[in-house]
Order: structure tokens, then sequence, then C-alpha cells
């Protein structure tokens, strides 16, 4: 049996058959479908706007729950990120739901950077993915995907244009994210000033290149509401967790002493058009963009940052494994490298020690030399006197002796001496 | 800037009607459920891809069996006879074809192996089936990795191999257990009972069983396996399956007046045997198998469990394999060579720990 020969037909390009009868592969999106459903979806919104426009209540009026949290100060000393993660369920589809918020955003004084570790949160998430992907063992269909799928840009209701920050922000994001902007607290500008807003907006965001999130229009089930309502960007919103009775409903509103505005009527605000396209008709548009288009360039440019080519100079196509053993090998030749440079080091050091300790012991052993000259003079000395001492002592003893022998021959004559020095002193009394 | 990630704290659910829902009653329900259409019209819109190979001995009806699977003239069947010599060397044929029911499309590529088993030494004639399932594999990988891939890579990999057992109404013979022993690790196979009326109905069973037994003395794993059942409903529908496998099909593809109705069928003296009534052979069953209820599940199987296995093994061994451009040939890979994969078992819907060993 030698080499396979495959011979793949492609019939014509790949002609339509037709079928004579029920096959029955009809229910493959159904299949599809059913999977999906049992693994559960993911999605993951990322709110930016500054402290106080009305993120959390949005989120929470957008799912129609109650979402944990306490509001943030003003003090904050950098932008942070919140980051929460909840299970929704509705009916039978079980939704993993992230909203990250930014804290602090717009609130210091400086705000050159407030950017950064927004741009840093998204860009860590790319990599979490990129990371797992690589891997050698993975488990990518089971992975929690936290890569941000869509970035609602909040714009505070001035009722002019963009503030500096915004449109700073907006651009450093849209490579990265969809963002769709709103305009947060729409109760407080006017219907007129809306539109005047609206459209300064839009013709600053195009003037600047920001490139901004356009629902998908090429497929005619979804093109005609989409384009509807990309004119309609950026929607103005109006979040409120109160409910109160009007007419005879229960319903969300905000209640002022001139009127009340109601969260889910389309002439008040652009709520519904808001939940519509985001959770309704897009969801799955924008998991894809996020995919296709945004990681997919993060990708790129890391891999192409860490090295690899997909083709190189001579425009042969490169393998990634060529890549990677490339790679390899410089980091090993610099790993011996530096094991070498270690050794050395190690060798001399311990040179240097060596002939140190030489020197000690040499001052040691001349050290003890001295002393033991030193002792040695020393005793010396104490014998030259000890002979000296021994020489009178004999002397002494010698004298002794002579005086002795002198005492004995004068005490016969002695004797006569005494008394008559007896005799003298008595009659000296 | 640290994330904090709590624990999903589960928030109550978003239905209206239920009595403990939170604030609004009459605020809309979310939506969620939309994104199920969503992905509807997406999956509609891009068509879906499935590859089959059939594997079997010449004249075991493979070709025609493919036919009455998708009802329609994918293979024109040549009967290897007079004039067309065996070929002397294990070829494989794929054709690819778009068929369209109901608005969803299908890209199906059937792969046939004419000469397998033929020759009168059939060692080793797994090798070049086993090289062209790799090559597949591999050339996913390829696509995977480049820097700048397309949206959507092609899909070539075999999804589902059906292994066509001749009708000996004995055992699995020694070539059927060396090929399944080794195709079973890189891909779903499913066993038929080629040109089952040549068998009645007890020496189908008998004959079943004693494969089944066979399967199980060499530890022959297909599909569907035991190890990637995820709930009881799967447990119980795949159990129910597993009891029936291997289906002893027949295949056919003129059409008989029977009762009035016009049938598939094969047209004998004795009688004509209906393809698709569950009374006279099992074919019914393969087909729902493979194409109404298992298909996203061959191809999932096909994606998490074998393709993985087989990029965890390439790019282990990258460093050994010697430098070229572009495509690395793999050769035919023998099992040898090859440290067997070990199946991610716990891998659907479980976190799989074997991520610590790297």
């Amino acid at each position: 049996m030698a080499a396979t020969d495959v011979a793949r037909q492609v019939g014509e390009g790949c002609r339509t058959v037709p079928l004579a009868g029920h096959v029955g592969f009809d229910s493959l999106p159904d299949q599809l479908v059913n999977k999906s459903v049992s693994q559960g979806f993911c999605f993951n919104i990322l709110c930016v706007g500054e402290t106080g426009l009305g993120k959390s209540t949005l989120m929470d009026t957008l799912f129609n729950t109650k979402f944990e949290g306490e509001p943030a100060t003003h003090t904050q000393p950098g932008v942070q990120l919140r980051s929460n993660t909840y299970d929704l369920q509705e009916s039978n589809v079980g939704l993993k739901l992230t909203i990250v918020s930014t804290v602090g955003f717009g609130d210091q004084i400086n705000k050159e950077d407030s950017y950064k570790p927004i741009v840093e949160f998204i860009d860590a998430q790319f990599e979490a993915y990129l990371q797992e992907e690589l891997k050698i063992r993975r488990v990518l269909h089971t992975y929690h995907d936290s890569r941000i799928h869509v970035c609602l840009y909040f714009i505070a209701p001035t009722g002019h244009s963009l503030k500096s920050l915004d449109l700073v922000t907006m651009k450093k994001l849209d490579s990265k994210v969809n963002i769709i902007p709103i305009i947060a607290k729409a109760d407080a500008i006017s219907k007129s000033e809306l539109t005047k807003f609206k459209i300064k907006i839009t013709s600053e965001l195009v003037s600047n290149g920001v490139q901004i999130y356009q629902f998908p229009t090429d497929d005619e089930s979804v093109a005609e509401i989409n384009g509807t309502m990309n004119a309609h960007l950026p929607f103005a919103v109006i979040g409120s967790t109160e409910e109160l009775k009007i007419g005879n409903k229960m319903m969300r509103a905000r209640q002022y002493p001139w009127g009340t505005v109601q969260v889910e009527n389309e002439a008040h605000c652009d709520f519904v058009k808001l939940r519509e396209m985001l959770i309704r008709v897009n969801m799955e548009d924008l998991r894809e963009q996020t995919h296709t288009r945004h990681y997919e360039l993060y990708r790129r440019c890391k891999l192409e940052e860490m090295g690899f080519k997909d083709t190189d100079p001579d425009s042969k196509p490169f393998s990634l494994q060529e890549t990677y053993e490339a790679k390899r090998n410089e980091f090993l030749g610099e790993l011996q490298k530096k094991e070498e440079e270690m050794r050395q080091m190690f060798v001399q050091r311990v040179k240097e020690k060596e002939a140190e300790l030489k020197e000690a012991e040499k001052e040691l052993h001349e050290k003890f030399d001295r002393l033991k000259k030193l002792h040695q003079d020393e005793k010396k000395k104490l014998e030259d006197k000890k002979k000296s001492l021994d020489d009178e002592v004999n002397a002494f003893k010698q004298r002794k002796t002579a005086a002795e022998l002198l005492q004995s021959q004068g005490s016969q004559a002695g004797g006569s001496q005494t008394l008559k020095r007896d005799k003298e002193k008595k009659n000296f009394f | 800037m640290d994330p904090l990630r709590r624990s999903p704290s589960p928030c109550s659910s978003s239905r209206p009607s239920s009595p403990s829902t939170p604030p609004c009653e009459t605020l809309g329900p979310v939506g969620i459920e939309a994104v199920l259409d969503q992905l509807k019209i997406k999956a509609m819109k891009m068509g879906f891809e499935f590859n089959i190979m059939v594997v079997g001995q010449s004249g075991l009806g493979k070709s025609t069996m493919v036919n009455t699977l998708f009802k329609s003239k994918v293979w024109k069947s040549n009967p290897p006879g007079l004039g067309v010599p065996t070929p002397q060397t294990l070829q494989l044929h794929s054709v690819t074809h778009v068929i369209e029911e109901k608005g969803v499309k299908l890209k199906l590529t059937v792969t046939d192996t004419p000469g397998f088993g033929d020759q009168i030494n059939n060692d080793k004639c797994w090798d070049p089936i086993l090289g062209y399932i790799n090559e597949q594999y591999e050339r996913y990988l390829q696509e995977e990795i480049l820097i700048t891939r397309q949206r959507h890579i092609p899909d070539t990999r075999v999804h589902c191999c059906v292994y066509f057992v001749p009708p000996t109404g004995h055992c699995l013979r020694p070539l059927d257990i060396e090929f399944l022993q080794r195709l079973c690790r890189t891909v779903n196979v499913v066993p038929v009972i080629a040109r089952a009326d040549s068998l009645t109905m007890e020496e189908r069973e008998a004959f079943r069983r004693r494969i089944q037994q066979n399967l199980r003395t060499h530890c022959i794993d297909v599909y569907p396996q035991k190890c990637f059942d995820e709930d009881i409903n799967d447990k119980i529908l795949n159990s129910k399956l597993r009891d029936r496998i291997p289906f002893a099909v027949v295949g056919a593809d003129r059409e008989h007046l029977v009762n009035g109705r016009c049938v598939l069928g094969r047209k004998t003296k004795w009688g004509i045997i209906e393809v698709e009534n569950m009374a006279h052979c099992e074919f019914p069953l393969l087909r729902d198998l493979l194409i109404r209820s298992h298909l996203q599940d061959l191809k999932d199987i096909t994606h998490n469990v074998h393709y993985e296995n087989y990029r965890v093994i390439r790019l282990n061994e990258s460093h050994l394999l010697p430098r070229g451009p572009g495509w690395v040939n793999l050769a035919p890979a023998s099992p040898g060579q090859l440290t067997s994969p070990r199946p991610l078992k716990v891998c659907r819907g479980a976190h799989d720990d074997s991520e610590d060993e790297f």
C-alpha cells in the first residue's frame, strides 16, 4: 500500500444536488440551538461614564432586576473598574452576565490617564483568552469568556457637545470594543435640544474618526429595523428603580412635580430602542464582532509583537512551529550564556576568597611566631632572674654559715662581753 | 486595577408571571430568549458542513448507502466490474455537494475508500485512512495558528466514519478489529452491518450481540461514547442507541410500489425489502443518528475531543519534526509512534484538571 491518492472532486465547484425526499437535516439549526442552550450564553457589558450618570440604575432597568452595589463616591484617586458576574435565567435560557463599570471616571483633576485602566482591562481579557487558546491542553468550549462584548459609553446631558475626555476615551476604545454611545439622564434635556445634541454628537464623532458600533444591515430580516435604529444613535435613555402607578399599571418611572417620565414610553426616551437593539436583536452579532474583529486584531498585533510572522522575507510561508523553535533555541542559548557567566563569576569569587583566607593564615602564623619568641624572651629573663636570685641565696647562706661560725667562736668570749655589758647596764642604772 | 470578580450571585428571574419577581411586573421581559433566534438566523446564513467517510470492502453497498441517506445521487455508484481493474493501492475519493432543505444549506463531503481490504495482504491498510484523517486535522490546525486567519475556517475534518461490517454472521474479523481499534481513537466511528438482507432476524440479533461482545473485549469505543454523556437524558437516549449498534442496514436507491405507496427498496423474487421500514432493517435508526439528532453532536465531539487530542500531540511533538515550509506533512501516524491520547473524559460541562499536568 503506497501513498494515499486523495482525489478531491469538488464536482464543478460544489454543485447543488437536488433531494428526492425528506432527509431531515432541517433540524440542524435546532440541534445547534439546543446545544447552545445547554451550554448557556455569556455576555459582558462595560459601562463607561462619569460618576453619577446612572450606570448602575440603567443596568438594573435593562435587566429588570436589582443588582447589588453601592453608589461610588467622587473621591477616587484614580479610575478603577468594578466587575460583577450574574446568572440570569429566562424560560430555559441561561445567561451569564458580567457587568463592568468604571469607578471614579472623570472625577480627577488631571484626567489625562483616565482611559488607561479601561484599555488595560479590555486588553487583559483578550490576553486571558489568547493564553487559553494558545495552551497545549485547552478547554475552550467550557472556558468562561470574559471579553467585553459591548461598551456603553455614557455621555453627560450637557446639551452642547461631547467633552474632550469623552472624545479621547472613545477614540482609544473604538478599535478594541464595540462602542454604543448613549446620552444618560435624558430627562434633563428637552426634545428640541435633544435633536440638536444628537446631531452635534454624531458630527463630532465622525469628524474625529471615532468608529462606533453600527447595527448590521446585511441580513434582510433585521436590516430594516437596524437601519432605522442606526439613525437614532446615540440613544437618549433614562433609568429608574422606582415603580409608580400610572393609569392602572405599575411601571418604572421618575416623578417630578411637573410630570412623570415613563421609562418604557417611546415618546419619552429611547430606552426601549436600546433594549431592543442590545439584547433582542443584536446580542449575537455583538459577540461575533468582538470575536472576529476586535479579538483577531488584538491577537494579530500580539503575535506579531512576539515575533511571529506568517511569511518570512522570502515570502515562503512560515510555520508557527519554526518560529517557536527558533525562539526556543534563542532562549536556551541565552540561558546557557547566563549560566556560563554566573559560573565564571562564582569561580572568581571563590578565588578571591581563597586568597584572602591564605593571607589571613599567613598573618596568623607570623603572629604565632612572634608571640612564641616573646614568650621565650620572657622565659629567659625569668631564668636569669632566678639564677641571680639563687646566687644571692647561696651567697646569703654562705654568709649565714660564716656568721654562725663567728658567733659560736665569739659566744665564749662574748659571754663575758655580755656580762660586761650587763654590768655596765646595771651600773648605769 | 483589579476587577473584583465576585462569585456569581444568582439574580431572580425576569419572568413577569411568577409571584416572586422583583420590581416591575409589567415591564416587558428582558428578551434574552431572542438570542436563540439570532443564533438560528446566523446559522442558517452561514450554512452547515458535514464530512462523512465510508469504509468497507467493495461490494458492501457503501455508495448506495450514501445515496440512500441523502436521498440524492451523491455517488454515481460504479460497481467495479468488467473492464475496471480493482485499484492496486487504497485510494480515497472525496466528493462535495451542497444540499438544501427548507432553507438549511448543508455542505456535504463524502469520502469513499475503494480498495480497502481488497488486497491479498491487507497489512496496514488503515494507514492511508488515518493519514487522510490526520491531514484534515493538520489543515485545520495550520489555519488556526495563522496570524491573520479567516473569519470562518473551512472545516474538512472527518466528523463521522461509517464502517461497514460484512454480514458473515459469525463475529468481527481480525481486519475489522485492527481497523476499529486504531480508528476509534482518532474519529467517531459508527459500525454498521452491511447488506443485512442476507441475515434473518435471529441471525442479526446473534451477530449483533457477538459484535458488541467483540467490541467490549477489545476496548473499542464506538460512537456514541459513554464517557461523553452529559446528563441523564443523554444517557438514556444513548444507551438505547448503544444497545442497537451496530445497525443492520440495507441500502437501496430504486423505488417500488408497495401497497400503493412508493418506497425505496430492494426487489427480490421473494419480496420487497423496504429500506425505511423498521421491521425490515434499521436504516431509519442510522439516518436519525447521523442526521436528525446527532449531527451537531458528532461535529462537537470531533472538534472538542479528537481535534484537541491531535493538537496536543502535534504541539508536543513539534520539536521533533524536521523543519519545513508552511505545511509540515505528518506521515500517516501508526499508533506505535503516537503516544495514545487520553480521551478528555470530563471534557464537557465540567472543568478539566489535565491542564495542571502541563
